[in-house]
């Protein structure tokens, strides 16, 4: 079976963010970089898929500038047997995918010839949290997508999936070849072991650009965004809490419950 | 001169923190209040490749340079001292000898079981009469036919009393040489072998989660096949594994620091008083400021002193400095950042009270800090 897995590499959630001087972008100088928590599920349940069935191949492809080499490394030591990486910069700072459009219109032209049977994505990234991409890709390809996997069942020619939906779970099956996007708890992603990383650094990255996989640079990059951010901010910060007083545990309630309703109106 | 890590070097500092701050973290306080060694732990530490760092791949090792092997104690160390203390000795004092010094078929048969963290292997040397001063050691071996007849016992040995102890190396008297001094042989000596026992060691300040026993050797009979390398080359050994030894114990200490000191830094940011941070008064600031310059001094001569290992250049010196320095470091790390804690630093939820704790074995083990001093002072001609 042939598993493509999507990748993005994004701010460590751990370090801190700084807005650029633009505004409508973060301060990349000093970022620490990290792949997408929910692609981590991701190269996990394919190399999984991968483990029990044999005789299959895994596939990573990533879209973004010369730093997601470094994830790429990871993906390897994890497992990945082929990394291509799209590398989108155009002209020094400026890049090629830049929304969800563009990013989904590049992996769709990089997939044309690559053969798969299974896509799998994270149900978002943490950087931008548009929830947008795997689905634009399963629409450009002509794949049905099955969301929020929480497990997946896989034969040569279909998917049974159990899916998070609002309060509950679904079970849905689809015919290969389909996407599914990843959900916490599908899986442990594991550690790449220190022997892997070592072998990762004999491994080859086929990177190409834009116009390797048929694309007009000239149509990416700002000129294709179809969602543009005009400023960006910090959220603000919360609020002091408030100690309710009171003489008795009743008394406390009810002014607690009136601050609800009058103040919060969240009742 | 260049200062940067290769890619492999911060590859293994990234996963080796993920790896601690996912797995151990949540766990080190428990384990140290409870102190309890856990196997489970230590298979997870194996899985990711954290024993045998530097031995090669043929006996199931990772392959990997001695920087990285520091790299990953130090980052371990960051998080907590016991189990950093399970992986330095681990490879620097159970793993380190076997491959530096034994025969094929004694790496064939116990490299692969270490390397991939399935079992540990003791390094027996301190004696009850032997600590800095290895003459006093009393722990004999005879020759007796085909065999060697162990007997003595030998104290404070690191991994020798767990579950997962599958043996330990241990040091002994075989007779004396031309000067008059005694002569010292390694031997091999497994777990079952009649007449051997280790007992773990409880009620310890620090390190609390790492195994440390006392064993017993009461006419212990190993076949010739057991020597390490040849009769009378323990000494010598002993001096080799040490200088490795202590490159890990520093690590434990840059690692320590930075851990305490991480934790000091963010809880200044943190704490109000007197309506600010406490990072904001200066007799704080100045503190955390102290603490950083001197991790940085700390970490460039440790990974020099790695560097010249890598080498093959002579070491020893700057192996003892940077020991001393990390761990002495780390004293003053910890004290500052229990102090910049006020009352909570004193209270376990806050970690760096272990942290304080941990730091005193690093002026101990593996040559006091004295007897680094000692070891500088003859390098530099006193
Ligand atoms: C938790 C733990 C784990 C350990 N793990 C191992 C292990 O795996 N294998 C192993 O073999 N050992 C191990 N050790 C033993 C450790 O290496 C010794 O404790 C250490 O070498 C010091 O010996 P000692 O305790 O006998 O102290 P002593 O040698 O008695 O020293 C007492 C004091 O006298 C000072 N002193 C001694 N001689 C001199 C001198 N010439 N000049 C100035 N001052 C001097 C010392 O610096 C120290 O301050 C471990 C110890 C501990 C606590």
């Amino acid at each position: 079976m042939n598993i493509v897995v999507l990748m993005k590499q994004v701010p460590d959630t751990e370090a801190p963010v700084e807005i650029a001087e633009s505004n409508v972008a973060i301060d990349t100088e000093d970022t620490k970089w990290a792949i997408n928590p929910y692609d981590e599920f991701s190269l996990e349940e394919a190399l999984l898929i991968k483990e029990a069935k044999g005789d299959s191949k895994v596939t990573l492809v990533t879209v973004g500038p010369d730093h997601v080499a470094e994830a790429i490394r990871v993906a390897y030591a994890m497992g990945v047997d082929e990394a291509i990486h799209i590398n989108d910069e155009i002209d020094d700072e400026v890049y090629g995918a830049v929304d969800p459009h563009t990013t989904a219109a590049i992996i769709a032209a990089a997939l044309k010839d690559v053969p798969f049977d299974l896509i799998i994505a994270g149900q978002r990234a943490v950087d931008d949290d548009s929830y947008l991409v795997p689905a634009l890709v399963a629409n450009k390809l002509n794949l049905p997508i099955i969301s929020l996997v929480t497990k997946q069942e896989t034969t040569d020619t279909e998917i049974n999936c159990v899916q998070s939906i609002d309060g509950g779970t679904a079970v849905v099956k689809a015919a290969l070849p389909a996407l599914i996007t990843t959900q916490k708890g599908i899986n442990e992603p594991r550690y790449p072991n220190f022997r892997a990383i070592m072998k990762a650094k004999k491994k080859k990255v086929d990177e190409r650009e834009l116009e390797d996989i048929g694309l007009d640079p000239e149509n990416f990059g700002i000129n294709g965004a179809k969602v543009k951010i005009r400023s960006m901010e910090f959220p603000p910060e919360r609020g002091q809490g408030k100690i309710i007083e009171g003489s008795s545990p009743a008394e406390k309630a009810k002014i607690l419950v009136n601050l609800l309703k009058e103040e919060a109106s969240v009742i | 001169m260049n200062f940067d890590l290769t890619k492999e070097q911060t590859m293994i500092r990234k996963e080796v923190r993920k790896f601690a701050q996912k797995e151990i973290a949540p766990i080190a306080g428990e384990l140290d209040e409870k102190e309890e060694f856990s196997s489970e732990l230590t298979r997870k530490m194996g899985e990711i490749g954290l024993f045998g760092m530097f031995v090669s791949e043929k006996y199931d090792g990772q392959g990997m340079d001695y920087i990285s092997y520091i790299i990953a104690v130090e980052e371990i160390a960051r998080i907590d001292g016991s189990q950093a203390a399970t992986i330095a000795a681990g490879n620097s004092l159970g793993i380190g000898p076997l491959y530096y010094f034994g025969s094929e078929e004694q790496k064939q048969k116990y490299l692969p079981k270490l390397c991939s963290g399935e079992a540990l292997w003791g390094f027996g040397l301190t004696e009850p009469t032997a600590g800095s001063d290895a003459g006093g050691s009393k722990t004999t071996a005879v020759r007796d036919g085909d065999d060697w007849v162990i007997n003595g016992s030998k104290i404070f040995i690191t991994n020798a009393a767990c579950d997962m102890t599958l043996g330990v190396t241990v040091q002994a008297i075989t007779g004396t040489r031309d000067n008059g001094k005694p002569e010292y042989t390694c031997f091999i000596v497994e777990k079952d072998t009649p007449g051997f026992k280790a007992v773990p060691m409880h009620k310890k300040m620090m390190w609390r989660a790492s195994n440390t026993a006392e064993l017993y050797f009461d006419n212990v009979r190993v076949p010739k096949e057991n020597m390490l390398g040849n009769q009378g080359d323990g000494f010598h050994q002993m001096l080799k594994t040490l200088d490795g030894g202590r490159l890990s114990i520093g690590s434990m200490g840059l690692g320590g620091a930075q851990g305490a000191y991480d934790l000091a830094l963010k809880y200044a940011k943190d704490r109000k008083q007197f309506g600010q941070s406490i990072s904001k008064f200066q007799a704080i600031a100045f503190k955390l400021a102290d603490c950083a310059m001197e991790i940085e001094c700390a970490r460039n001569l440790m990974y020099k002193a790695c560097w010249l290992r890598n080498e093959n250049r002579p070491f020893e010196k700057e192996a003892a400095m940077a020991k001393l320095y990390c761990s002495e470091l780390m004293g003053r790390v910890a004290n500052h950042a229990v102090q910049i804690h006020g009352g909570y630093g004193l209270m376990k939820e806050y970690n760096v009270e272990r942290f304080y704790r941990d730091q005193k074995l690093l002026d101990i083990g593996e040559g006091t800090s004295e007897v680094q001093r000692i070891v500088i002072s003859r390098h530099i001609g006193c």
